[in-house]
Parts: structure tokens; C-alpha cells; sequence
């Protein structure tokens, strides 16, 4: 069974005709967005991390017709189209947080979200909010110096 | 003893991966992303049973469902290729289940379909009527039981020191090595002290976040297949043959890998999907789930019965080693898992006696292969554990013990090749060094308690492999590196980069790296066995001499003296008279090798580089539950030259971040039927964030392979090897507890720590 529903993807007003049994992340493909991905496909590796109505949401576990009137935001919405990037995913560049790179859309949105909500945060801020999300690289040393690093040239221009 | 080391201009500083920009953005290339005009979706049907004889299969009702193009099963697959079995080291393994199944979870048929929810709804109708035969799952009785997973064996034939097997029956061994060296009888016969132990590691998953997928699009007589995979040119070679077709009638395409480990070489999904395309004349991708992925290859486990012979000092004198590899249902890569690491079982030591036997053994478990560190790990896991329980009982220090026995280079390792740049007591020095080693240790005495563990392993690295890449020179100077090693996140895209920089002088940020192809990349074996730094590395830098060469001569041609990196433009300008041409440099890489002799194994030439991997770990443990917590970590490597030391740094503590996986959380688990308990993340679970030590150390100690592209050698398995055993000391040395066989679980120490007190009570 099929449906039509209008959302607002990134900034834009979308209307898309899914699949009843899509999730978020079917339909964002076809959309063209790969930054989410569907990896474990039980909302435990954090690969398909979108934001819906502003709160972090599993898009492997999340259906499509849900989306129906509601803001989403992906990663592809973090970076500038002049290329400029946003200071969490300089920061993973700069600490060199990632190997093979999938996991990593799901955890810079995860630091995004722990950064807008805890400018200087924890350790056990940081593991708490990025405990949803897995890199099978074990890059976990760089990416808990990425976001140290964020957040300190965030204070820095503060 | 020195060796020159040459100046380097870009290597050995560290560079970011060229490809960051995309990776942060989420716009990186990954064959999971790959869709193509009027592709098909295809759902894969699994045995339920372990072992059996195949009746039928009903797919009358999976056909009938709106949106399905076909069901498909071997008889299919027969009808267009006629021999469909494959696999590297034996052809054993058909591309759906014929006449037999061999494990739970191998693929008996296959739904192709519009949508992924049409074929999975239409997969659940299909049924598969199958007789039960019994089944073996341990390695031990599949060496001895009549229950055969195989009738015969079918060796590949691309190996020929495997192809006296060809055509034995009635046995589940698929391949038994050895090494001999001295007279281990009479040796252990006057030893001083004789230690025997055995050691176990468990089944575990390669887990790559991006689940294994092929797309193939066959039309005509040419296939095109997109494919996760470290092998485009196995993979190329390996459809060529199923099909009987020409190798340049198949283009294989891979991309950025989202995490390989080992899983992705060799074929997996390619056969099923190139003949979906055929039999559908439609493109078709198949796609794993993550739960798949685990009935689909796995690492080896293993049984390791070791015998040491020791002296009143302290030396090891003798050594047998039994090591009996769990591969599964097929045999994969397992057979030279079993050779090429099975040769290192005595392990970084000097011992005059060897008698070494490493058994590859069919069992009805999903296939093992390889995986980081290609059987290392569970070899160094046994021969340093064992290491600490020597010391232990003769009263020695274990760093003290290990110096007295290490290999230096210039003695012959037991398969009688002589070390050469294997820096096996400086990596042990190191890690003791910034362990502390020396310093006092505060064990405690309360609820919880400390204890700390060391260790060093080695790898050879795997021989005889071929490497070839072309380093192309634009008409306006720019350039680029063809080659078919495959970035799976080890950064070696950035690396071939730096390399042409170092040879011609160009900035490596501006050398592109074209993604493997092989209609448009030269051959390469595989991504594997941490071989790309220096196998494609040597190709690399001499595709990139023989263009200078060629720019050279282009510049003495059109009379220009010297040939300026940041101006070659001008060359092609004054040769062809505009912007024109191409120059093409190859470079070609196979090191010198001599197969081990067949009774003894002994070879003067087994390998061309040693790696080398050190670990030490602090733990402390809470008496009353048996957990634990790993309060620090240090990682010491021997890569040589580091070549792009960002990247090896990340390599170090990534390695052994993955390897903590293994040894603390990791286990597949089967009920007494062979079926898998917890494929799937929910309850199979890798290390998170809240998992890593407190503190994680990583050096590169001062060496140099001389032997190796600019003085490097590979790094991505090297950190894996001390973790097991030096957490395993580590805990015997906090509470008494000796732990055999891994996983290393709280409820295992617990239950060790309540027999010692029953024994004291």
C-alpha cells in the first residue's frame, strides 16, 4: 500500500509517495541522501541518524508515513554549499575521527546535538550521548578528541 | 646494526585522508548506495537445518506474489552454470545448496522481486523440504567423527601445493601443514620442566557497518558488477571461470568500503547476483542484513593444544604445537589460514625443537575465512598465555622470560628462514618501557583488585602475491594512481597518494586515486593481510619512477634539462603541441619467496617482512562479581618506516579497540541443532564508546624494513595480537584466575574466583 505525505526535508518542503512498509531511510535514498544509512537495522548502531522535529530519531526504525507533516534534517543540511563545514565535522577531520567513514554521519550529528545541549560537555556527557552510535574502526579515541576539540574552539570564539 | 635510511620529502609526516571532506559530509561513494536503472531486488531463502539431504522446495506460492520476477534454487542455477561452486582455496561451495545443506543459514533459494519488501515477503512463503542428517559443530570431534561435511574434497587447483587433495573421501579435514625442526621427542625427554595447555577461542562476525552487497548487471556477454569487495580482481577472475568466459568480459567496481576486516575478499555475493542478472536479464542486487552477515563468513575457532619444554634457566628448548582451525561448512581462505599462519604457532621464540601441525576441519558451522590478523590472534593468544604460565611457575619476571627467548634477527625461526628486521625485543622493551614495567605494582587487597599483563606476537606476511599499478601523467600535469587496492578505511588511497608525491615531487593532495575497476586497473591479489603498504606501496613507487623516467625522456626530447614537478605541463605542450597526451608509468611487485618443503616446511625464504605487535594491559577487578575494567592499554608496533603516521597511530589503537571486541563481548552462540543464537546487533555486541579503556597508549618503535617501499611494512593487524593474553595475565594476576578460553566474561572469572574459595574452605 502506498501513501503521499509532505514533510519538510532540510529546510525544504517535500511531497513523496511511499511505501507503507519504507523507513525513513528508504525514502531519504530516493530523495538522494545518503548521509543516513541503514546499517544494523535495529536502531542500535546509530548509522541512520536523522533529526525529526528536532529530536535525534533512529531512521532504520522510524516508517516513512510517520514523517507526514513533520520537520527532518539530515547531515546533508550541516554543511554549507559554499563548502564550508560545520565546526563539529572540521573537528573529526582535524583529529582524523574516522577510518572507513560509514558510521560517521550518524556520530557527527549525535556531537552536533550533545554540543548544542552541553557547550563544554562531560566524559560522561560524551559517552552518554554517543553510546547510541558504533564504529566498528574503533576510532572512539578521535572522535572523543574531535568533540573536545568542538567544543573547545566553540568557548574560544565564544 | 644500521641500515641507511634514505631522506623522504612527503612520506613519514602525516597526512589527512584525502577523501575526509566526503566522509564528513556523508557523500563518500559506497557500493550500498549503488542503484541502477531497472534494478531487481533479490531475497535470500536459509537452510534451517544444519546438515541434510535436500527433497525439494516449494516456491509455487513465493511466485504468485504481485511483484515477484522469480524464485530461484540450484536446479536454477545449474541450468546456466554448470560447475557452480567456488572459492579460493577449494571449490566447495555451490551458489545456492545443491542436493545438500551444510549449515543453519545457507542460502537453498532466492526471491527476486520489485521491491526489498516483496521479496522478503515472498521469501517467509518459500519452503524447503529437507532430511535431517546428523551434524558436527566442535573441531575436534569433526576430526574423528564419520558424520562428513564434504563427500570429497575439491581442491581449487590455483594452489598447487593443494592439489594432491583432490578427490579424498570420508574425512573433514580439509588440509593438515606442518613444521618440523630438531628432535622434539628427545628434547622434551631431558627438559627440565614440561608445560602443557590448551586454549580455545570462540566464533565471531567481521561486523563491517556496511553489510556485504553485490549489484550485477549482465547483459549479452559482458557482466558489469558493482561489489563491496577487497578483491576486484579474484572477484573478476573467479566469475570469469563460472561462467567460462573471458576475464575481460566481466568488469568488476568497488568503492569506498564501509569496514571490510577480512569478510568482503574473495567472492561472496557476486556468483548469486551475476546469475540473478541472467536468469532475470534484469540488474539485481543482493544485499545482507546485518544478521545475514553472520551466516555468511565468520572467523575461525580454534583449539590449541601446546606443549614447552623448558630448562632450568628459563629457556625453551622445545615446542609442539596442535592447532585445529573450525572452518565451517566451506573452506574459504581457511586452508591458508591454516599454512600461512599456522607456520608462526611457536611463536616470536628461539626454540631449536619444533613440531608444528595446523589442521584445517570441515564442521557444520557457518564458513570461516579471514579475518583482521588472519589467524595471528588466536595463535598469539595460546603461545602468550602459555608464555605467562611458564613464568609464573619458574618464578620469572614475564618480560625477563620473554627476552631470554626471543628471536633476534639474524637466528632462524623455526621454519628456518633467518629474522630480518623484526624488531621483536624492542616492541617487548617499549611496552614495558611505557607500561611502567619495571616500577613497583599496587595489586590492592581490598574488593577490588589490580593485576597487569604483557605480550608480544608476529606475522609473517602472506607469499607469494602479486601487485601491479600505473601512475598516469595528464596533459596538464596532474596525477593519478590506478591500482585495485581497495580503501576499507585504512587509509590507503591516501598513502599510494603520498607516494607518487615522494617519487615526483607533486603535492600528494592534488594525486587523485582512481577507485578500483578493473576494466581500468591492472591486477592486484587482494586487500588483505596488511600486504597494500608493501606490495601495492613498491608498485606504486615504481609506476611512479618508470612515468619520472618517461618525463624525463619527454623533457631531454623537446630539450628541456630537468623535469620540474609543479610545471609538467609544459613537457606535453612543447611534445604535442597543445595540451596532449599521457604519460604511463607501471610498476610491477612480487617479492622473492621458497615454498616450505613439503614434510618439514622449512624454507629459507617464507616470508618478506615480519610485523610485529606488543601489548600491555592494567585491569582492575571487582572480587564479588567478576567484572572488570581495563584501566589501561599499551600498544607498541614494528611497521617500519611509518609511512603516514596519522593514519598508522589510528590503525594501532583501532586494531586494538577490535580486537578488545573479541576477546571481552564477542561470541556467536549455537544451541545443540546448530542454530546461531544471536545474529544480529541486539544481542551480538561490539564495543561501544563506554567500552574502550580509560587510557589507550600506541607507538611506533624506531625500525626500518629494508626490504620494504621507503623502509614500511603493513600495520592494521599488527596491535591486534598481544590483546587476549595480556588481559587474560592480567586478570590472573589481579585475582589468581587463569582464563583459557575466550571470551574473557565477568561470569568465567567469578566462577574461578568461587573455586578457589571452595578450595581453600
Amino acid at each position: 500500500m502506498n501513501i503521499d505525505i509532505e514533510f519538510e526535508l532540510n529546510g525544504r518542503a517535500e511531497r513523496r509517495h511511499v511505501d507503507v512498509r519504507d523507513n525513513a531511510i528508504d525514502m531519504l535514498g530516493r530523495c538522494g541522501l545518503k548521509a543516513a544509512r541503514e546499517s544494523c537495522g535495529q536502531g542500535l548502531c546509530g548509522c541512520c541518524t536523522i533529526y525529526v522535529n528536532g529530536e535525534p530519531a533512529s531512521g532504520c526504525l522510524y516508517p516513512a508515513w510517520k514523517l507526514q507533516g513533520k520537520q527532518i534534517e539530515t547531515l546533508e543540511a550541516l554543511d554549507a554549499a559554499d563548502g564550508g563545514l560545520d565546526p563539529v565535522q572540521q573537528a573529526f577531520i582535524d583529529c582524523g575521527a574516522f577510518q572507513c567513514g560509514f558510521c560517521t554521519p550518524g556520530f557527527v550529528m549525535m556531537t552536533r546535538r550533545l554540543l548544542d545541549a552541553h557547550p563544554d560537555p562531560t566524559d560522561a556527557q560524551i559517552e552518554h550521548y554517543l553510546s547510541g552510535n558504533l564504529c566498528r574502526c574503533g576510532a572512539y579515541p578521535e572522535i572523543i578528541a574531535a568533540v573536545r576539540l568542538a567544543a573547545q574552539r566553540a568557548g574560544a570564539r565564544g | 646494526m644500521t641500515t641507511e635510511r634514505p631522506p623522504l620529502n612527503r612520506l613519514g609526516k602525516g597526512l589527512r585522508r584525502l577523501e575526509a571532506i566526503d566522509k564528513v559530509t556523508g557523500r563518500v561513494d559506497y557500493t550500498h548506495h549503488v542503484t541502477l536503472p531497472g534494478m531487481l531486488h533479490a531475497k535470500i531463502v536459509r537452510s534451517h537445518v544444519a546438515h541434510g539431504r535436500l527433497v525439494g522446495i516449494d516456491t509455487a506460492q513465493a511466485k504468485a506474489v504481485p511483484g515477484v520476477h522469480g524464485v530461484f534454487t540450484g536446479a536454477d542455477i545449474l541450468k546456466i552454470i554448470p560447475e557452480p561452486y567456488y572459492g579460493p582455496a577449494f571449490h566447495d561451495q555451490p551458489i545456492l545448496a545443491i542436493d545438500k545443506v551444510r549449515y543453519v543459514g545457507e542460502p537453498v533459494a532466492v526471491v527476486v522481486a520489485e521491491s526489498p519488501h516483496v521479496a522478503e515477503d515472498a521469501a517467509g512463503l518459500v519452503q524447503a523440504e529437507i532430511d535431517e542428517l546428523p551434524a558436527v559443530f566442535d573441531e575436534i570431534e569433526a576430526m574423528h567423527a564419520d558424520i562428513y561435511v564434504h563427500d570429497s574434497l575439491r581442491p581449487a587447483g590455483t594452489f598447487a601445493d593443494l592439489k594432491h587433495l583432490n578427490g579424498i573421501r570420508d574425512t573433514n579435514v580439509a588440509l593438515t601443514f606442518g613444521v618440523k625442526k630438531g628432535n622434539v621427542e628427545e628434547a622434551f625427554k631431558t627438559a627440565h620442566r614440561v608445560f602443557r595447555n590448551t586454549f580455545k577461542t570462540q566464533q565471531v562476525m567481521h561486523v563491517p557497518l556496511e553489510p556485504m552487497v553485490s549489484v550485477a548487471d549482465v547483459r549479452n556477454a559482458h557482466a558489469t558488477i558493482h561489489t563491496a569487495s577487497q578483491t576486484p580482481s579474484f572477484a573478476r577472475t573467479e566469475i570469469a571461470r563460472l561462467l567460462g568466459w573471458r576475464e575481460n568480459q566481466v568488469t568488476v567496481k568497488t568503492a569506498f568500503l564501509g569496514g571490510g576486516f577480512g569478510c568482503k575478499l574473495y567472492v561472496k555475493l557476486e556468483p548469486l547476483a551475476v546469475a540473478l542478472s541472467m536468469l532475470c536479464r534484469r540488474p539485481v542486487r543482493v544485499a545482507l542484513t546485518m544478521a545475514e552477515q553472520f551466516y555468511t563468513i565468520t572467523r575461525h575457532p580454534t583449539t590449541f593444544n601446546i606443549e614447552s619444554a623448558v630448562d632450568e634457566n628459563g629457556r625453551i628448548l622445545a615446542r609442539r604445537c596442535e592447532v585445529i582451525w573450525n572452518g565451517g561448512a566451506y573452506a574459504d581462505i581457511g586452508p591458508r589460514v591454516t599454512q600461512k599462519s599456522g607456520f608462526t604457532a611457536p611463536g616470536p621464540y628461539d626454540i631449536e625443537h619444533v613440531d608444528v601441525t595446523s589442521v584445517a576441519v570441515y564442521t557444520n558451522r557457518p564458513p570461516a575465512g579471514a579475518f583482521r590478523g588472519f589467524g595471528i590472534p588466536q595463535l598469539v593468544w595460546a603461545y602468550e598465555s602459555q608464555a605467562d604460565i611458564i613464568a609464573r611457575e619458574m618464578g620469572l619476571d614475564p618480560v625477563e622470560f620473554r627476552l631470554r627467548n626471543v628471536l633476534t634477527d639474524g637466528k632462524r625461526h623455526a621454519t628456518g628462514t633467518v629474522m630480518k628486521d623484526a624488531a621483536i625485543p624492542l616492541v617487548l622493551n617499549r611496552v614495558a618501557e611505557r607500561f611502567g614495567w619495571s616500577r613497583p605494582f599496587e595489586h590492592g587487597d581490598g574488593r577490588y583488585r589490580r593485576g597487569r599483563g604483557i605480550g608480544v606476537g608476529i606475522k609473517a606476511c602472506v607469499s607469494p602475491t602479486t601487485s601491479v599499478a600505473a601512475v598516469s601523467v595528464a596533459a596538464d600535469g596532474s596525477c593519478s594512481v590506478q591500482c585495485n587496492t581497495v580503501d576499507m578505511g585504512q587509509g590507503s588511497d591516501t598513502l599510494m597518494a603520498m607516494i607518487v608525491s615522494e617519487v615526483l615531487g607533486v603535492p600528494a593532495e592534488s594525486v587523485s586515486v582512481v577507485n578500483p575497476d578493473t576494466d581500468a586497473s591492472p591486477y592486484d591479489m587482494a586487500t588483505l593481510g596488511s600486504r597494500s603498504t608493501f606490495h601495492m606501496g613498491h608498485a606504486v613507487r615504481l609506476a611512479a619512477e618508470d612515468a619520472q623516467a618517461k618525463l624525463l625522456a619527454m623533457a631531454r626530447e623537446v630539450g628541456v634539462d630537468q623535469v620540474d614537478p609543479a610545471d609538467l605541463g609544459t613537457l606535453f605542450v612543447r611534445k604535442f603541441g597543445m595540451q596532449a597526451g599521457t604519460v604511463i608509468g607501471t610498476g610491477i611487485y612480487k617479492p622473492t619467496y621458497q615454498s616450505p618443503d613439503k614434510s618439514t616446511g622449512q624454507s629459507e625464504d617464507i616470508t618478506p617482512n615480519w610485523m610485529i605487535g606488543g601489548t600491555a594491559i592494567e585491569v582492575e577487578v571487582d572480587t564479588e562479581t567478576g567484572m572488570y575494567t581495563i584501566l589501561r592499554m599499551e600498544n607498541v608496533v614494528d611497521c617500519g618506516t611509518a609511512l603516514n603516521p596519522l593514519v598508522v597511530q589510528t590503525q594501532i589503537s583501532g586494531a586494538a579497540i577490535m580486537q578488545l571486541g573479541t576477546v571481552t563481548l564477542e561470541e556467536m552462540e549455537f544451541d545443540e541443532q546448530g542454530q546461531l543464537r544471536n545474529a544480529g546487533l541486539s544481542e551480538y555486541k561490539i564495543p561501544g564508546i563506554q567500552d574502550i579503556p580509560r587510557s589507550i597508549g600506541r607507538e611506533t618503535v624506531d625500525a626500518y624494513q629494508s626490504n620494504g617501499p621507503f623502509g614500511g611494512k603493513g600495520v592494521g593487524e599488527s596491535a591486534t595480537f598481544g590483546v587476549a593474553s595480556a588481559l587474560a595475565a592480567a586478570i590472573e594476576d589481579a585475582v589468581g584466575v587463569r582464563i583459557t578460553q575466550l571470551p574473557i566474561r565477568p561470569e568465567k572469572i567469578w566462577e574461578g574466583m568461587r573455586a578457589q574459595q571452595e578450595q581453600h574452605a
